[in-house]
C-alpha cells in the first residue's frame, strides 16, 4: 500500500486523537479542580461547580463523541480507507 | 435453516423502528391498564406481579423469537446491529440495578463527591471511542481475550485476558442477580431465595437460546422500560413542585433550598457545626479527599474503558463507523439516567429536609416505618419499626429533645428511588413502573456479564485452547451448558446474600483497569509494544491493584506491618480514621480475612487513598512494565506490525475469519 497517505491518516487519527484526550483531560478533571471558586457563580439556582460535575462535563462528552465520530470518518475518508457504505 | 435465519434477521432489522415503536407504545398502554385497575380496586400485590410478569414474559419471548444457531449470531449478533440501537442496548447493558436503584443514593448522601461516580461512568466513554472500541470492531473479535491472543501471538496473553475478565465480571453478575432478588423480594414479598432463581430464570430465557443476538434486541426491550421507568416519577414531582416537567432543570432551585436549609438548621440546633460540614449536599471533598475524588473518576472511567462486557457491545456493529457513532449513542442515552439521577437525589433531600428533620420523633409519616421495617431507614441509631422503638431510642440519647435532628436520621441508598414514587403520594403504578425498571436494569447488566463469562469460557478455553476442531454446533452447546453453570453458581452465590458483594462490585472497574487496559491501549497504539511486555504489564498491574485490594481489605494488619500502609485520613478534619498503634496492639490486629467490621478493615494503604480506586496504583505501573519491558526485548514481527496497521484502517473487512462449519 501507497505509504504516504498510510503515515497521513495515522498522523491525523493521533492528532484527533490527543485533541479529544485533551478535551477529556479538561473536563474530567481540571475544571473540577476548580469547584470551590466556580460554586460562587450561580446559574438557575446551581453553584456552577456542582452544575459541571453534575452536568456541565456530561453534555460536553456526549456532544465530543458524535463530533469525534463526524471528524475520525471523515479523515478516514480522506485517506481512502473509509468503509464502503 | 440458515438462510430462514439470516432472512428473518433482515427483515428484523429493517422494521426495528416500527417494532420498537409498536412495543413502547404496547408498554404505554399496559401501564394504563394497571392504573385503571388500581382504580378499580385490584390489589396491590396482584398489580406487582402483573407488571414484573409481563415484562419477563415480553423479554423471554424476544429472547426465543432471536434462538439461533450460527457462531457469528451467538458471538456478535451476525455484526446486523444498527448503532442507534446498539446505543440503546449497551445503555441497558452498562447501567445496573445498583445504578438504577441506588446511584440516586449515593448522591443524596455523598452530595457533591458522589458525583465522582456520574463523571466517572460517562466520561469513561471517551476512552472507549476514541481508543479502544473501534480497532476492537476491525480487528473482528468475539471475545476482548480474542484481540489479545491475536496481537500478542500465543495463548499466555489470552489465558491472562480470562483471568482479568473473570476476576472482574463474575462478582458484578452476583451482585446483578442479588438486585433482582431484592427488587422482586420488595415489591412482591417473595422469599429472597425463591426470587433469586426467578431472577435467574428471566436471565436464561434471554440469553441461552440466542446469545448475543437475543440479549442484544433484549436489552434494547430493557432500555425502553428502564428509563421510562427511571424519568416519569422525578418528572412528575419536578411538575408538582415547581410546575415544569424537567427535573434536571428545575432542582437547581432544590439545591438552593437545600443549602438555605442547612444553614438554618445549625442556627436552630438541628445540626452541629461539624455534622453540617460533613453533610453539606454542595460543598465538595467531604466524602472523599481531593486525591482520592479524582483517583476515583480516573478508575471508574478507565474501568469502564475495559470492562469485557461493554466492549463486547461495540463488536456487533456493521461497520468501524458504526462502531464508533453508536459509542455515542451509547453515551447519549446513559446520560439520560445519569443527569437525572442528581435531581432524583435533590428532590428527596429536599423532601427530607423540609418533612422529617424538625418534626417530633412521635409524627413521623408512614414510609419511614415502612422502610424502617426493613432495616432501611435508622432514627437515632435504630431500625425505624415503630413509634415506640424509635421514642425509646432517642430518649436514651443525652440531651435529646424529641425532635429529630439531622444526625439521627439514616437512609439506605437504595431507599432513594424506590420510595420517591410513596413520598411524593404518586399511585401504586408509579412504585410498579419503578420495580419493573430496576428489574430491567439488573436483567440487562446480568444477560451481558453472563454471555461475557460464558463466551470467554467456550470460545477461549474450550475452542481456542482446548479443542480448536471443534465443530460449531458442539461449540454452541459447550457455551450454552457453561452459560446455564455460570449463572447457576451466580445465582447459588448471591442466594447465600455475601456481604461484602456489593463493595466488591467497584472493586471490578479497579481489577479490569489495571489488568485490561494497558494491555488494549498499546496494543494499538504502539506497535513496538510486543508479547513479554504485555504479558509482564498484565501481570504486574494486575497483581499490584489485587495485592492492595485484598491486603486493604483482608489483611490490613499485615499491611500495616509489612507493606508501609498507614491509616487512610478524615476528608474534613484530616485526623486518622484509626489510631494506629492501639489497634495494632489488640489482639486481633494481624487476624487474616477480616471482616469489614474489623477496626482496620479498609482504613489503611498507601498515599491515603482508598481501595476503591487501587488502580491508581496498577494502572502506571502496569504502564511502565509495559514499556520498559518490550522495549529491552526484540520488537514485535513485520506481520504483527502489519496487523496494527490494518487494526488502524477500518477499510478492508474484519481481519480475525471465522470458519463456520
Amino acid at each position: 500500500m501507497n505509504p504516504t497517505p498510510d503515515d497521513e491518516h495515522w498522523k491525523r487519527t493521533s492528532r484527533l486523537m490527543l485533541t479529544m484526550m485533551g478535551l477529556w483531560f479538561f473536563f474530567g478533571y481540571v475544571i473540577h479542580a476548580f469547584v470551590v471558586p466556580l460554586n460562587a457563580i450561580k446559574i438557575f439556582g446551581f453553584p456552577l461547580g456542582f452544575y459541571m460535575a453534575a452536568q456541565g462535563s456530561l453534555i460536553v462528552f456526549v456532544a465530543m463523541l458524535f463530533w469525534f465520530a463526524k471528524a475520525q470518518d471523515r479523515i478516514d475518508r480522506d485517506a481512502g480507507f473509509a468503509e464502503d457504505e | 435453516m440458515t438462510t430462514q435465519v439470516q432472512s428473518s434477521g433482515g427483515d428484523f432489522t429493517s422494521n426495528l423502528g416500527r417494532i420498537y415503536g409498536i412495543y413502547t407504545g404496547g408498554f404505554a398502554a399496559f401501564v394504563i391498564l394497571i392504573a385503571i385497575l388500581e382504580k378499580v380496586g385490584v390489589p396491590n400485590q396482584i398489580l406487582g406481579y402483573m407488571f414484573v410478569g409481563f415484562t419477563i414474559l415480553v423479554y423471554a419471548f424476544i429472547g426465543i423469537v432471536s434462538r439461533t444457531v450460527q457462531v457469528s449470531e451467538y458471538y456478535v449478533a451476525g455484526r446486523k446491529v444498527p448503532a442507534f440501537y446498539n446505543g440503546m442496548a449497551t445503555g441497558a447493558d452498562w447501567m445496573s440495578g445498583a445504578s438504577f436503584v441506588g446511584m440516586a443514593g449515593s448522591l443524596f448522601l455523598l452530595g457533591y463527591d458522589g458525583l465522582a461516580f456520574v463523571l466517572g461512568w460517562t466520561g469513561g466513554y471517551v476512552l472507549v471511542a476514541v481508543l479502544v472500541a473501534p480497532f476492537l470492531r476491525k480487528f473482528g473479535a468475539y471475545t476482548v481475550p480474542d484481540f489479545l491472543a491475536a496481537r500478542y501471538g500465543g495463548n499466555t496473553a489470552r489465558m491472562l485476558g480470562v483471568m482479568v475478565l473473570l476476576a472482574c465480571s463474575f462478582t458484578y453478575v452476583v451482585a446483578q442477580i442479588f438486585a433482582t432478588g431484592l427488587i422482586a423480594q420488595r415489591f412482591l414479598g417473595m422469599d429472597f431465595v425463591v426470587a433469586v432463581y426467578v431472577g435467574l430464570f428471566g436471565i436464561l430465557v434471554c440469553s441461552m437460546l440466542g446469545g448475543m443476538r437475543a440479549v442484544t434486541w433484549t436489552q434494547v426491550a430493557q432500555y425502553i422500560v428502564l428509563i421510562v421507568a427511571y424519568l416519569i416519577p422525578v418528572i412528575i414531582l419536578s411538575a408538582q413542585k415547581y410546575g415544569l416537567p424537567l427535573p434536571q432543570l428545575t432542582y437547581g432551585a432544590a439545591i438552593a433550598e437545600i443549602t438555605a436549609l442547612e444553614q438554618g438548621f445549625v442556627a436552630k440546633g438541628l445540626a452541629t457545626e461539624a455534622v453540617m460540614t460533613a453533610k453539606s449536599h454542595v460543598q465538595p471533598f467531604t466524602s472523599y479527599s481531593p486525591a482520592n475524588y479524582f483517583a476515583l473518576i480516573l478508575c471508574l472511567m478507565v474501568g469502564t474503558a475495559s470492562l469485557p462486557h461493554v466492549l463486547m457491545r461495540y463488536f456487533t456493529t456493521p461497520s468501524v463507523r458504526d462502531a464508533r457513532m453508536s459509542v455515542a449513542w451509547s453515551l447519549l442515552f446513559i446520560f439520560l439516567l445519569y443527569f437525572t439521577a442528581p435531581a432524583y437525589a435533590a428532590f428527596s433531600k429536599l423532601e427530607v429536609y423540609s418533612t422529617l428533620i424538625g418534626r417530633n420523633i412521635a409524627d413521623m409519616p408512614a414510609w419511614v416505618f415502612t422502610y424502617g421495617k426493613l432495616g432501611l431507614v435508622t432514627i437515632c441509631g435504630k431500625a425505624a419499626d415503630s413509634v415506640a422503638t424509635i421514642t425509646a431510642a432517642c430518649s436514651a440519647l443525652a440531651g435529646h429533645t424529641g425532635v429529630l435532628r439531622l444526625q439521627d436520621f439514616g437512609i439506605n441508598t437504595d431507599v432513594v428511588v424506590l420510595s420517591t414514587p410513596e413520598i411524593a403520594g404518586l399511585p401504586y403504578v408509579i412504585a410498579g413502573l419503578v420495580a419493573a425498571g430496576g428489574l430491567a436494569a439488573a436483567l440487562s447488566t446480568a444477560d451481558g456479564l453472563l454471555l461475557a463469562i460464558a463466551n470467554a469460557l467456550s470460545h477461549d478455553i474450550y475452542y481456542k485452547v482446548i479443542d480448536p476442531k471443534a465443530p460449531a454446533a458442539r461449540r454452541l452447546v459447550i457455551s450454552r451448558i457453561l452459560l446455564v453453570l455460570v449463572a447457576l453458581a451466580a445465582a447459588w452465590t448471591a442466594s447465600k446474600r455475601p456481604a461484602d458483594i456489593l463493595a466488591m462490585v467497584s472493586w471490578a472497574f479497579s481489577l479490569a483497569a489495571a489488568g485490561l487496559f494497558p494491555a488494549l491501549v498499546l496494543g494499538i497504539w504502539d506497535k513496538r509494544t510486543n508479547r513479554a511486555g504485555a504479558i509482564a504489564g498484565i501481570i504486574a498491574g494486575f497483581g499490584v491493584t489485587l495485592f492492595y485490594l485484598v491486603v486493604t481489605r483482608y489483611f490490613p494488619g499485615f499491611g500495616v506491618s509489612y507493606a508501609g500502609m498507614s491509616s487512610l485520613l478524615n476528608p474534613v478534619t484530616n485526623a486518622p480514621l484509626v489510631d494506629l498503634a492501639k489497634a495494632m496492639a489488640a489482639p486481633n490486629a494481624m487476624e487474616g480475612w477480616v471482616a469489614g467490621t474489623h477496626p482496620l478493615a479498609s482504613k489503611v494503604g498507601w498515599f491515603n487513598i482508598n481501595n476503591i480506586s487501587s488502580a491508581i496504583f496498577g494502572l502506571p505501573i502496569g504502564f511502565a512494565v509495559m514499556f520498559i519491558v518490550s522495549r529491552m526485548t526484540t520488537a514485535p514481527s513485520k506481520e504483527l506490525q502489519d496487523f496494527v496497521d490494518s487494526c488502524r484502517r477500518p477499510r478492508g473487512g474484519t481481519l480475525m475469519e471465522e470458519k463456520t462449519a
